[in-house]
């Protein structure tokens, strides 16, 4: 099955990090990653919620910034196949002591291939 | 990173909110200042067992609002002590204090703070290092190292530029339209000011000055999440990350200022680049076009160029056209002339700096550039006379150093 991992934490902090302490952080979640290589689809990382714009549906307005104001705001997300749920959270510990604060929302994803059927 | 390094982080990010909504409860920045202390400290030994709370600011604004209502009824000789249990565990009283407070104050509680700083009465070095520890609470002796004084002398200097501000009479209710313009610009140009101070240094010096160009983003960042909307205050965040990119690449091994010509482009941070990329086609939707916004643009050609001689000078030209229609000045008039020297070649770039000789006498890049184009037009002899007044006004061995290159190639 294919979870998504989504990262949440406090941004500010976050953003106050030092270009050497955020490389530390990514250098240790990067032996996690090496460790799940085999299961490991897209990883990615959001900048920060200040370069966000936002589509209103409804009025088709563009507006700046995020579209929840979260108190922990979502700064990244991994998608990786796991055989079941306990090895999804066993993934989520991984990162979680590699990275301080927050939380991992582990999320069963569904995938859409461009042109392949939808049914299914 | 460690727990407490990571709730020292936590402490600090919530330190701008926090501050300022207690100085708007007690209206007074030292009872403001330490109740934040004094929550941090609890913080500090009630976080690592509970784990942070979801809303660091929040807690320390209602730890430190019991804290030092506590201890103003303390000083009143009443007999309510505090409950030291109830204060250091309110999981309960935290949630609905959280959904009490309102965005709204938090925001223009936060620009209070900083427009404080902004006093006209206090020179602007003043005003960047008292925002330095009043907003991002930096220790005074890392202030004291970036500003290159003594501890005492900056301990002394913050203190009288706080006592001044604490005698400014600044309302206390939320800011009409107009006048959250204005402390908004106020505030962002304390803001690129820090950025600067920590931009211009030597590179002996830039260890200890970098984290004023950290802080100054870090400011940045924090207001543009208050105002999302506000097409400057992207610029200036912008302006500010296209600059901060290229910190790797801006001194040799022996120290020398490598210009931007000489940089090796493969050191510019990408990360920073494309941050501020983002941000200036964010900002260009809004059509409110502004200097911070036009000199992000400018930085921005630079630091899309993958090699100098792709630089689109031309574009850069226009765009140092346009800001000194918003912003005129010499100095501004002088940077278009170097991107008009690439466009249209010396003479036209010559013409346009002679008329601000007068005004620009004493600018050391002024006589620089203008020696520059007098050798590349074959005048020697002025050219050296030139050179010779840029390095009587030089700030740095390193400027001087720089000129005396051109002098050796003139065969002097």
């Amino acid at each position: 099955m294919l979870y998504a991992f989504l990262c949440y934490n406090n941004e500010a902090a976050v953003n106050s990090w030092t270009k050497e302490e955020d490389d530390a952080v990514m250098a240790r979640l990067d032996v996690v990653h090496q460790k799940h290589a085999a299961k490991m689809g897209p990883a990615l990382r959001l900048m920060p919620t200040t370069t966000a714009t936002t589509l209103q549906k409804e009025r088709d307005l563009i507006l700046d910034g995020p579209y929840a104001e979260t108190k922990e705001a979502l700064l990244g997300f991994y998608i990786l196949d796991c055989a079941s749920l306990e090895e999804a959270h066993q993934v989520a510990r991984d990162l979680a002591g590699a990275n301080p604060g927050g939380a991992y929302e582990i999320r069963p994803v569904r995938l859409y291939v461009p042109g392949a059927p939808v049914a299914g | 990173m460690s727990d407490l390094a990571w709730i020292d982080k936590a402490l600090s990010a919530a330190r701008p909110q926090a501050v300022a909504a207690l100085l708007r409860y007690f209206r007074d920045l030292d009872i403001a200042e330490e109740a934040f202390q004094e929550a941090s400290l609890r913080a500090l030994k009630t976080w690592p067992k509970n784990g942070p709370p979801r809303d660091p600011a929040a807690w320390l604004i209602f730890v430190g609002r019991n804290v030092a209502i506590d201890q103003v009824r303390r000083r009143a000789r009443q007999t309510a002590l505090p409950d030291e249990d109830r204060i250091s565990n309110l999981e309960d009283a935290e949630a609905a204090r959280v959904e009490a407070l309102d965005h709204a104050d938090y925001r223009d509680d936060v620009l209070r703070l900083l427009f404080l700083c902004c006093h006209p009465d206090i020179p602007a070095t003043q005003q960047i290092a008292l925002a330095l520890r009043l907003v991002s609470g930096l220790t005074v002796a890392r202030i004291a190292r970036a500003f290159l004084v003594s501890d005492a002398a900056m301990e002394q200097r913050i203190t009288r530029a706080k006592r001044k501000v604490a005698g400014a009479d600044l309302p206390f209710e939320a800011p009409g339209p107009i006048e959250r313009a204005e402390r908004l610009a106020a505030v962002a140009a304390m803001i690129y000011l820090l950025f600067n101070e920590g931009y211009s240094a030597a590179a002996s010096t830039a260890d200890a000055r970098a984290p004023l160009c950290d802080e100054a983003i870090r400011l940045a960042r924090l207001l543009l999440r208050l105002y999302p909307s506000e097409p400057e205050i992207m610029g200036l965040l912008a302006l500010m990350l296209l600059q901060h990119a290229r910190t790797p690449a801006r001194f040799d091994d022996d120290g020398a200022i490598v210009l931007l010509d000489g940089q090796d482009r493969t050191l510019w941070r990408a990360d920073l680049i494309a941050e501020g990329l983002a941000l200036i086609d964010k900002a260009m939707r809004h059509r409110k076009r502004g200097p911070y916004q036009i000199q992000a643009a400018i930085a921005a050609l630079h630091d899309r160029a993958a090699r100098a001689a792709d630089t689109d000078w031309a574009q850069i030209d226009l765009l140092y056209a346009a800001l000194e229609a918003e912003q005129p000045s010499p100095v501004v008039t002088l940077n278009r002339a170097v991107a008009h020297m690439k466009v249209r070649g010396p003479e036209a770039a010559l013409a346009m700096i002679e008329p601000l000789g007068e005004r620009l006498a004493d600018y050391f890049h002024f006589h620089g550039l203008r020696g520059a184009l007098l050798k590349d037009l074959g005048r020697p002899d002025e050219a050296r006379a030139a050179f010779g007044r840029a390095i009587a006004l030089a700030n740095s061995t390193a400027e001087a150093a720089h000129i005396r290159m051109h002098l050796d190639s003139l065969g002097c």
